[in-house]
């Protein structure tokens, strides 16, 4: 496979590329089992993680990945750096640009700004998260776990459940998993639902009706808890008992034999119960291990200095 | 085959050289109870099968069947214009205490089988690791020689051993390929 320079977003990759990045997945995750959890692939490199939102699980992921790759691995302080005393987005890029690092780890409240970054600088540039648009290494993973259960995902349905319109990671998920022939669904309430729905997505205000869709797996997006008590957004007891996976739901995908999947962090009470996180058909932990496989396989493929 | 090809070992001699290899090495690893032939991909793989089954006829010992995958330990990684589809290590078995045979279809350089033994160790402290070759090629760049080899040669520069294997190639055969008809 042709290595590019950048990771920005799922709608930029071919059906070809997205298979190379998840079958590659498959050995480094199979690493993992070993005694010695490292090769040294990256030898040399650097990686840089610069985080203008927080992040726990998606910084240390790509942490992780990168020291299996043993990649140097570095972070970029926002909060005690010069960010916060004014300095723009491109001088600090400029900055890392003379420190000569290979990759870069960005996540941004503002989308587009990878994009940015990536024009200006020699190293490669992935997204780990911008605004509403792009979380592409979290639709990976979700991928690759889903490819673990179901060996050909074409026709597999999957219903996704929270605050789409506000989410990056519906958009790249929910992108993946049609390119790999899945169906999805949305259910979510009226003020959560992007105006502008693909027509083939069926979207659903309620739960009898998206369980009527008779979805394969059920994917919980987290609450945004500050967007909740928001004027035109339920509260959070009102989003638990309408949206939330209540007990009694995870009842019905018990009987159904229904996978479950999350992002995380989870917000228990509030998309998910104590039940649920037990559930055992529940792949939030199989999706944290994975997220490590699949950016190792990410970082693998990429390369600094690529022309695109 | 091409026609400036030519051949080195005949589908018949390639057969008579894993069985030789075969021999050599339980010659070698006498009194032991068992033996894990481990192949590095690509073409390793087909010829460490065959010795391991050469190595089951004669009986007298337990054979461990394992894959080397060196992709990741290659030291020129970076100056390839394709990046190469993972196969993965596959070494299912405690290497701790046994004798292991690498096998490669050609060694050249060495630097394949030095990547190799670097992955290899990540598994386990083997008692001792032999190498097995099918086609030993001089021009060695690293302190590396093969303990069996079924046939030794000296090529031009520009001049390539191609070994194939039905199983990865759809045929057998093993030939000299020059410059021009190299992939």
């Amino acid at each position: 496979m042709t290595p590019r320079k950048d990771l920005l977003d799922i709608a930029s990759l071919t059906d070809e590329e997205i298979a190379f990045v998840l079958d590659n997945a498959v050995p480094f995750k199979d690493l993992f089992k070993r005694s010695v959890k490292k090769v040294p692939t990256l030898k040399g490199q650097t990686m840089l993680t610069l985080f203008y939102e927080p992040s726990t699980r998606t910084r240390s992921s790509f942490e992780v990945a990168a020291s299996r790759l043993s990649a140097d691995v570095t972070h970029f302080d926002i909060e005690s750096s010069s960010v916060v005393k004014g300095e723009s987005v491109l001088d600090t890029v400029e900055t890392l640009e003379a420190m000569r690092v290979d990759y870069i780890v960005v996540r941004h409240k503002q989308s587009g700004t990878p994009n940015l970054i990536a024009k200006n600088t020699r190293a490669s540039v992935i997204n780990a998260g911008d605004g509403w648009h792009a979380h592409p290494t979290q639709a990976l993973l979700d991928a690759f776990t889903l490819r673990e259960i179901h060996k050909d995902l074409r026709g597999c349905r999957a219903l996704i459940v929270g605050d789409i319109q506000h989410s990056r990671v519906a958009r790249s998920t929910s992108l993946i998993f049609r390119r790999l022939g899945m169906n999805v669904a949305y259910l979510a309430p009226g003020s959560m639902m992007p105006r502008e729905v693909p027509q083939e997505i069926p979207q659903f205000g309620n739960w009898r009706d998206a369980f009527d869709w008779k979805p394969d797996v059920i994917y919980l997006l987290r609450v945004q808890s500050e967007r909740l008590d928001e004027p035109f957004f339920p509260t959070a007891a009102e989003y638990h008992k309408n949206y939330g996976l209540t007990n009694e739901r995870v009842e019905i995908l018990r009987e159904r034999g229904l996978h479950l999947m999350h992002p995380g962090p989870v917000n228990r009470g509030v998309e998910i119960t104590d039940t649920g996180m037990n559930y055992e058909k529940c792949l939030i932990n199989q999706q944290v291990e994975n997220g490590i496989a699949v950016r190792m396989s990410v970082l693998y493929w990429l390369r600094p200095g690529a022309v695109e | 085959m091409p026609d400036n090809d030519r051949t080195l070992l005949t589908k018949a001699q390639m057969a008579d050289g894993v069985a030789a290899l075969a021999n050599s090495i339980c010659a070698a690893n006498q009194g032991a109870e068992s033996i894990a032939l481990v192949g590095i991909f690509t073409r390793g793989v087909p010829l460490a099968k065959r010795i391991a089954a050469e190595i089951m006829k004669l009986g007298g010992m337990q054979v461990h069947f394992g894959t080397i995958d060196i992709t990741q330990y290659r030291d020129d990684l970076n100056t390839f214009q394709m990046v190469p589809k993972l196969e993965g290590s596959d070494i299912a078995f405690d290497l701790d205490g046994l004798n292991v045979v690498l096998c490669d279809e050609v060694i050249f350089t060495g630097r394949s089988v030095r990547a190799a033994l670097d992955e290899l160790l990540n598994f386990g402290r083997p008692k001792r690791v032999q190498l097995a070759v099918l086609v030993d090629r001089c021009g060695r760049e690293f302190p590396v020689q093969p303990d069996f080899s079924a046939l030794k040669v000296t090529l031009a520069p520009g001049e390539r051993v191609a070994v194939r294997f039905e199983e990865v190639d759809g045929q057998d055969a093993c030939t000299v390929q020059t410059q021009a008809s190299t992939r």
